[in-house]
């Protein structure tokens, strides 16, 4: 096997040697294992190896000495191996847990500095209520008034800081400029004295760096003539904490908080101090901790003693860490001991007198941070349970009935843990207690816990009342150590009592809006979701005017962050309350004059709201467009950009209607594009780029030429997102009508290629998918063979995932447009450099296989001449030391089966499936699936009686596979075993089938549920083929195990097995199986005859009689079950007899069902439900309305009910039919109830 | 499991209810002849044989029929029964 086979008669010749070496291997082995007489035999040479035995012994001394000391050697050697492995786990130990993995992120830890800036936004207090019935503000709610003088005085402050900042920065620079400057003068004196008193070495004075510089040689200067290099901000670790403040408010600096609070002495509360603790000091290390610039509702205030809430996480890591190790090596108490210790044999002593325990309160303190004890500064440790977990540092409640508590929360339910009265506290207090228990039960409890504390809070939320609720619920969405599932159970909480508070969380809606609004960034799909959820929940309570009032500081924040959230958030409120409501405000907004970062927010809400909404802006498609369009007259480029993104969002979403709404902007978007740059110019083309698709075909093909210039220009640049935008614009150009293709041949197609099909574009997943899509596209417009032509000969290209990427655009390209005129040329060309690019791959994936695979499919008839070709590097393939090259060959041949019958090529199938057959041995699951499913595609399209290896070889092969546990096998064999049962039953004898029969009942575990029919279906066949008698004996004693999917695929089975041998042949031997009195046995029974009557359907007629007994003695057993499945079957022959005469069966069977209808078990009373709407069609309505009569006006109101609703059943079943049937009365009190039109005689 | 088939019980009833016609364990014996005799009409009016054999019936042409049998379902059966009169 050491060169591919090229011919037909080599791959003949390969197939042989391969089969004789298979023969040999067998034949060898046979008589390795015999030993002649003679020959001093192989011992244990293959447990052993044949090397590694000495035959003789030397007996040199010297050679003995040297082994000694080289087994020294080595292992000092070993245990220094070993040293080095502790070493190194030590080392490890100290930088990562090895638990990390596994460990339950926080949602803090996986989010963006972007998105971490939420913690820096304050929750802020509550607002006036001005749409209140009485509305005139209190003297200390805060009016829209004081929010925005407010905000504006925040935002001035932000700018002066940012200034303040710059100049520093500024000053630093130059101070380090000058000082290098001096030091540069310094170094050239230097050197000049070097140079003249050359011998003498000499130190200098100044300082380490200078010293360090001229110690190390005479190189130096140089290296200070080079521009310092100062750490630019956003550079990661070098930045200096100057660099750190250039990024907005990421540092909270004093300068940060709200001045207005100060002034009025109302913000600047009790939040604000810090808390004395000694955790206290490691807090304010950290900078941006939420619980710091956020009033926390509880927390602070009250002393809790670790305050570990206030910790970092690494912090609290390390403190949970030390405590775990504490309590594991607490001292044993004398309780322990007795346990531990015999209780005879030993004696207690007295302590000596003179005994002093050693008591360093300090580190006890230190170990254990809980408060009680911290602030007695000792304690002696008490015996219950309770109290040692809170000597040990882990928090506990005081009720007994909550769940646990994990430090990090300790701050937020503080209170909990302390035992008080509950009678004797305020009614606030106590409210805020109920608050907390049910939250806790919420974040932490059980799922029941949960479900009652939700259904709690939600029924109590007015009671309890807006601000108590939020006061807790809100500080404990900002908590760091915050997990999704946490917050989602929140989430919840907020959105269910949003819906009891309604308009009473008006003074709450910043509150609320600072919290939930970075929901709507969040990388997760379900937490936008909720979020959008409960902010138009919100919208809805509020109203619109509130909502407005609310957000409007927030859309001129200077903070770009803000500004984001805010717009996201406005897009939601106008997708609940309705773009025509909003409409006002967002003109009033885009128009803004003040600031342009009002007017860049007003737009980003238009764009965020086409986004959000898709093809629903469609009815305010052209006020949107009216109320942005300014924007690109704009003086800010930021706002520009934005006009242009918003009216792309707008297209977009409109496609492919409302052209006529972007007439105005089709010139400003036309000349901005002659006159941006770079980001500006990427927008403006992305706006243009789905604009044009809306247009009529002139109008399309005049503007793709107006902007095919600026994009052909554009098609150089280096950067990603302008080549992405391009090639996404050059895509919706030539998609549509206008744009012929000759013009795309003759303009594009070079530039495109020259620029875009290059290495570089492979490196990037985005590039290159939009790449592939861009090409596909255009080879629509201009044929396959010209873009084939184009691309085929970058196939022999070295670079493999640039290879990788040609080889995916040739697959699409084909499969969308076929390879009819693909001339005779092209096609050599690209069949060689596809087995080229196929042989060369050296990481296997499906992207060359599908290529491949397509390009054969594609190429058809026309593959013969290089079927040869293909066949041998399959062949070749098939043989590779790598397990993926092998199932990657193997499912190729999957792939051209059809192709190569089309081809009239069996000879080589014929090879193929031999060399298939050989590799049946594969070790790897993932490979022997393949090759199952090669040979299962060989025999789709050969046939049973032409295959080869022939059949009668093959099945018995597959038989031990069918014991593989591996899905991907189980799936292919049972397919392959099952077509063969099918199609060719006859060439295997029935002792074989009888065999497979077996190992298919362990199939029936598989939990994919197309392996468990693929089995069942087998079973019909294997019956078919060998009668049913073996196969049902076998099945029946299957309904004897515990397994219920077992018993239930068993049944299915059964009921196949009778479907395909026609009933009468099962019958007898089923219903004999019911006398079995075991209740699994004849459940199974039942279910068999329900599934066996669901298949037959009118067949059942003849049988009727025959199960009658069998199921009346069902209906009468105590079991349930028997009841239900028996009901079932009655469902399903009822409706299979309809009309064939059997309604005394009928009624007889009716008379057993109808006790039941008094049965609570869902699933009984579902069954017999069934049961009497089966028998309805089959006996008619009146028999089951005659029955029905007897109960409906019955005293007992159970009754009535029960049988309403077989009334109501029926009734809507045959509502016309009833009229003959119902009973006459006669008329009463004056009311005439006879139905005197059915008296009429002629 | 068992919670979301009660669900879909509770379900099947609630649609059943939505129909005129059906009942519940409430329904009266008045409401329940009311909605025999509207079905009735129905039917009659529905069935081209039923209709003619109304309408010979009745010496009435069959437009006419059919107007005097829409007339009857407003009140077939007379005023509804007050609840002393039905105990």
């Amino acid at each position: 096997m050491s060169s591919i086979a090229k011919t037909r008669d080599e791959i003949e010749d390969e197939v042989a040697r391969m089969q004789a070496s298979r023969a040999q291997a067998a034949q060898s082995a046979d008589n390795a294992n015999r030993v002649s007489m003679a020959s001093a035999g192989g011992y244990d040479g293959d447990v052993a190896g044949s090397q590694s035995f000495a035959t003789s012994i030397s007996t040199m001394d010297e050679d003995a000495d040297d082994d000694d000391a080289s087994n020294f050697e080595r292992a000092s050697r070993s245990t220094g191996a070993v040293q080095r492995l502790v070493d190194s786990v030590r080392l490890q130990g100290e930088e990562q847990d090895p638990f990390a993995d596994s460990k339950k992120k926080t949602i803090r830890d996986r989010e963006s500095d972007y998105q971490l800036q939420r913690f820096n936004r304050m929750i802020s207090p509550e607002r006036a209520d001005p749409f209140a019935a009485d509305a005139t503000p209190r003297p200390h709610d805060r009016t829209y008034a004081d929010v925005m003088q407010d905000s504006m005085v925040e935002n001035e402050q932000k700018l002066v800081m940012r200034k303040i900042q710059q100049k520093q920065r500024e000053e630093e620079e130059k101070k380090k400029e000058e000082e290098q400057q001096q030091q540069q003068q310094q170094q050239q004196q230097q050197q000049q004295r070097q140079e003249a008193q050359k011998e003498q070495p000499q130190a200098t004075p100044d300082s380490g760096v200078t010293t360090a510089s001229t110690s190390s040689g005479t190189g130096m200067a140089s290296r200070w003539d080079a521009t310092p290099v100062r750490p630019e901000s956003g550079s990661g670790a070098g930045a200096s904490r100057w660099d750190d403040e250039g990024t907005p408010a990421r540092k909270k600096s004093r300068w940060d908080q709200t001045p207005a609070a100060a002034g009025t002495g109302r913000r600047r509360s009790r939040w604000d101090e810090t808390p004395k603790d000694a955790m206290g000091a490691a807090t304010a290390a950290t900078p941006n901790f939420a619980a710091m610039s956020t009033p926390m509702a509880m927390g602070m205030a009250t002393p809790t003693p670790g305050q570990m809430g206030a910790m970092t996480p690494d912090q609290r890591q390390r403190v949970r860490w030390e405590k775990d190790m504490d309590e594991r090596n607490r001292p044993l108490s004398d309780e322990d001991l007795d346990m531990m210790l015999p209780t005879e044999g030993f004696k207690i002593l007295e302590p000596p007198a003179s005994y002093q325990p050693i008591r360093t309160p300090s580190r006890r303190i230190y170990s254990t941070p809980t408060p009680m004890s911290g602030m007695a500064g000792f304690s002696i440790p008490l015996e219950d349970k309770a109290a040692k977990a809170s000597d040990l540092g882990l928090p506990t409640l005081a009720d007994e009935s909550l769940p646990s508590l994990k430090p990090e929360d300790e701050a937020h339910f503080a209170k909990l843990m302390q035992d008080v009265d509950e009678g004797q506290l305020d009614a606030d207090a106590r409210k805020e207690r109920a608050i907390m228990k049910l939250l806790l039960r919420i974040k932490n409890g059980t799922p029941p816990m949960r479900k009652t504390a939700l259904r709690q809070i939600t029924d109590k939320a007015r009671e309890f009342g807006p601000g108590p609720l939020f006061n807790q619920i809100l500080p404990l969405l900002m908590s760091p150590s915050l997990e999704d599932q946490e917050r989602h159970f929140l989430v919840k909480v907020i959105d269910r009592i949003l819906y009891k508070l309604d308009d009473l969380v008006r003074p709450y809606v910043h509150k609320i809006l600072v919290v939930i609004e970075p929901l709507l960034i969040d990388e997760d799909y379900y937490a936008r979701v909720e979020g959008r959820e409960i902010i138009s929940n919100l919208a809805k309570a509020a109203g619109l005017a509130s909502m407005i009032s609310v957000m409007r500081p927030d859309i001129d924040n200077v903070d770009e962050y803000v500004r984001n959230i805010t717009a996201r958030a406005f897009a939601v409120v106008a997708s609940a309350l309705g773009i025509p409501s909003l409409l006002p405000f967002l003109k009033a907004v885009c128009r803004s004059k003040k600031s342009w970062q009002a007017r860049h927010t007003g737009i980003k809400i238009v764009q965020q709201i086409a986004v959000l909404m898709g093809c629903a802006v469609l009815p305010h498609l052209r006020n949107l467009v009216k109320i942005v369009e300014h924007g690109l007259q704009d003086n800010e480029p930021k706002v520009k950009t934005i006009t242009a993104l918003a009216l792309a969002a707008l297209a977009e979403s409109a496609a492919p209607y409302g052209i006529e709404s972007f007439d105005q902007v089709l010139l400003p978007l036309y000349h901005g594009i002659s006159q941006q740059r770079s980001k500006a110019l990427a927008a403006f083309l992305k706006a243009i780029g789905f604009i044009i698709p809306l247009m009529d075909p002139d109008a399309a093909n005049y503007y793709t030429r107006e902007v095919m210039g600026v994009l052909i220009r554009e098609f150089q640049s280096p950067d990603d997102e302008m080549k992405k935008i391009v090639l996404k614009v050059v895509k919706q150009c030539c998609g549509t009508d206008g744009v012929d293709a000759a013009y795309i041949r003759d303009e594009i197609l070079p530039h495109f290629f020259k620029h875009f099909w290059n290495v570089r574009m492979s490196l990037d997943r985005r590039n290159y998918a939009q790449l592939v899509e861009t090409t596909v596209e255009l080879a629509n417009k201009v044929g396959a063979p010209e873009m084939v032509s184009r691309l085929v000969n970058d196939l022999n290209d070295e670079n493999e995932g640039y290879r990788k990427m040609v080889v995916d655009a040739i697959d699409k390209i084909l499969r969308n447009l076929g390879a009819a005129d693909i001339d005779k040329e092209l096609e050599r060309q690209l069949m060689e450099s596809m087995l080229f690019a196929f042989q060369e791959q050296t990481t296997e994936d499906d992207v060359l296989l599908n290529g491949f695979g397509s390009v054969v499919n594609a190429l058809g008839k026309r593959t013969r001449d290089y079927l040869p070709q293909i066949c041998g590097t399959i062949l070749w393939r098939l043989n590779n030391k790598s397990a993926k090259v092998r199932q990657q060959a193997a499912d190729l041949v999957s792939r051209i089966a059809v192709v190569m019958n089309d081809c009239g090529e069996i000879k080589l199938m014929n090879n193929l499936g031999v060399v298939l057959y050989e590799y049946l041995g594969e070790e790897y699951p993932e490979v022997l699936g393949s090759i199952l499913g090669a040979l299962k595609s060989l025999v789709n399209v050969i046939g049973m009686e032409r295959m080869q290896p022939p059949v009668k070889d093959l099945l018995p092969r597959l038989t031990p596979i069918l014991k593989n546990r591996h899905e991907k096998v189980q799936e292919n064999c049972i397919d392959l075993v099952g077509r063969i049962a099918d199609r060719g039953p006859e060439y295997v004898s029935p002792k074989e089938w009888m065999r497979i029969c077996f190992e298919l009942l362990e199939l029936l575990k598989a939990h994919k549920k197309a392996i468990r029919r693929a089995t069942v279906n087998t079973f019909g066949y294997i019956a078919k083929a060998i009668g049913p008698q073996d196969v049902l004996a076998t099945l029946l004693n299957n309904l004897k195990v515990q397994e219920r999917q077992l018993r239930v695929c068993t049944t299915v089975a059964i009921a196949i097995v009778a479907e395909t041998c026609s009933p009468f042949t099962v019958l007898p031997g089923l219903m004999n199986e019911y006398r079995v009195p075991e209740l699994n046995v004849q459940n199974g029974v039942l279910k068999s005859l329900s599934f066996l009557f669901e298949y037959i359907g009118e067949m059942g007629k003849d049988y009727i009689y025959a199960v009658t007994p069998l199921l009346q003695d069902a209906l009468m057993d105590r079991d349930a079950v028997h009841r239900q499945t028996a009901c079932t079957a009655i469902k399903h022959m009822s409706l299979g007899v309809y009309g064939f005469g059997n309604e005394d069966a009928l009624t007889h069977l009716l008379n057993f069902v109808w006790p039941n209808i008094f049965e609570t078990s869902p699933h009984v009373i579902n069954a017999v439900m069934d049961a009497i709407g089966g028998l309805r069609v089959a006996l008619g309505p009146s028999r089951i309305l005659s029955y029905t009569l007897q109960g409906l006006f019955h005293p007992a109101r159970k009754v009535r009910q029960v049988y309403w609703k077989i009334y109501n059943t029926l009734y809507i079943g045959c509502q016309d039919a009833l009229v003959a049937y119902y009973p006459s009365f006669d008329d009463e009190n004056k009311r005439s109830y006879r139905r005197r039109e059915l008296e009429y005689v002629l | 499991m068992a919670e979301s088939r009660y669900n879909i019980h509770s379900q099947q009833e609630h649609l059943q209810s939505k129909y005129m016609g059906t009942g519940h364990a409430d329904t009266t014996k008045h409401e329940w002849v009311t909605n025999q005799h509207r079905d009735t009409y129905t039917s009659m009016i529905g069935h081209e044989g039923l209709m003619d054999y109304v309408s010979i019936a009745e010496n009435e042409s069959r437009e006419r029929t059919r107007f005097n049998l829409l007339q009857r379902m407003i009140s077939p059966c007379g005023p509804p029964v007050k609840k002393a009169d039905a105990e």
